[in-house]
């Protein structure tokens, strides 16, 4: 049953800026689905938050992708959205961009690994 | 009987939590590897992922800028992952590995064709690679998240065994014992009662019968020849 639940999950979705954006298209992880849905979402700063969530929910949701790359500066602007995502597919992973340094602190697994070594 | 098959309960579930509970330190060293593991694949990624940016950087450099005709020709993913499954004390872990069957494709061959095509190759390589680490930190972070639950939940079984289950058959046990034990004692006061009751009409018995015969002694012997009265008979 798991296995048939992430046998067919093989995209990589992203959710980024352009940089970010290109660069992992470049990499061949870009996909046009048969109802013309990109797996990826260029965030720019005419973008507004709603689309940005709206998106989110629908990549998690979709049923063909595995894993979501999301850029860390765009994942602050959401933090209630995913901190409260806890599914194991997709796994939302945030990643930094290049304007962006990477702040381990604000990630939210990298908390809640944080939370458990804590101790 | 019923007290048998309780205590073979209690047994079972003693086994059961001492099994549950090994699972759950197994799960729980695994999950510790992995925290670690997340926790440097995350540092790494940072560098990794700055050092793709700066090679995309320099294909804007020599390029300019490749960004729309990157998205416009992103059609079918060449880079997929796909997951296999890894049996930790029997839980299946997913572990994401990149997709060898779709093989690297040739689909941005052209792009940058007339001037910063080795960039663009570079940046592309750079790319993969980093988005083979990113796979791969997904695949630690699905692991966690799933091993996080899974040792929650044996935790929280652990726990209902050992401070509910493992009690209540215990009390169980101890009542039908007690109830038991009252049982024997109601049992022997009976006896004994029944014991005392014999006796008694023993003893009522033994003293009728010694009654009628020292009666039957003290009875007067009846002098046949006084009672009858026989008229002389005159030959």
């Amino acid at each position: 049953m798991a296995q048939a639940a992430h046998k067919d999950r093989t995209l990589i979705a992203a959710i980024g800026d352009e940089d970010t954006v290109t660069g992992l298209l470049l990499a061949g992880i870009g996909d046009i689905d048969s109802h013309q849905r990109p797996n990826f979402l260029v965030v720019d700063s005419k973008t507004t938050q709603a689309t940005i969530e709206e998106e989110f929910t629908s990549f998690t949701q979709r049923k063909d992708i595995a894993i979501i790359l999301i850029n860390q500066h765009i994942a602050d602007e959401m933090r209630g959205i995913l901190d409260e995502y806890s599914a194991a597919f997709p796994t939302v992973l945030e990643i930094p961009s290049k304007d962006h340094p990477y702040d381990p602190s604000k990630d939210s697994v990298l908390k809640r690994v944080q939370l458990l070594l804590g101790d | 009987m019923n007290l048998t098959t309780t205590k073979t309960r209690l047994k079972g579930a003693e086994t059961g939590h001492s099994l549950l509970k090994r699972k759950s330190e197994a799960l729980t060293t695994r999950f510790r590897a992995i925290v670690r593991k997340i926790e440097d694949a995350k540092l790494k990624m940072g560098k990794v992922m700055q050092n793709a940016s700066f090679s995309l950087a320099e294909v804007a450099y020599i390029t300019g800028d490749i960004s729309y005709q990157v998205r416009e020709s992103a059609k079918h993913a060449t880079f997929r992952v796909s997951a296999k499954q890894e049996n930790v004390s029997g839980v299946l872990l997913p572990a994401f590995e990149r997709d060898t069957r779709t093989g690297g494709g040739s689909q941005f061959e052209l792009t940058g064709l007339g001037r910063g095509g080795q960039q663009i190759q570079k940046a592309r390589a750079v790319y993969m690679t980093a988005v083979e680490m990113l796979v791969e930190l997904a695949s630690l972070q699905t692991a966690f998240v799933i091993l996080d639950e899974v040792i929650k939940l044996t935790n929280r079984r652990v726990n209902a065994i050992e401070y509910v289950i493992i009690p209540r058959i215990e009390n169980t046990i101890s009542y039908i014992n007690s109830e038991l034990d009252e049982q024997d004692r109601e049992e022997f006061y009976r006896l004994k009662k029944i014991q005392g009751k014999k006796k008694e009409r023993a003893a009522v018995a033994q003293r009728e019968t010694d009654a009628k015969a020292t009666a039957r002694r003290e009875m007067p012997v009846r002098d046949i020849l006084a009672e009858q009265v026989d008229e002389d008979i005159i030959f």
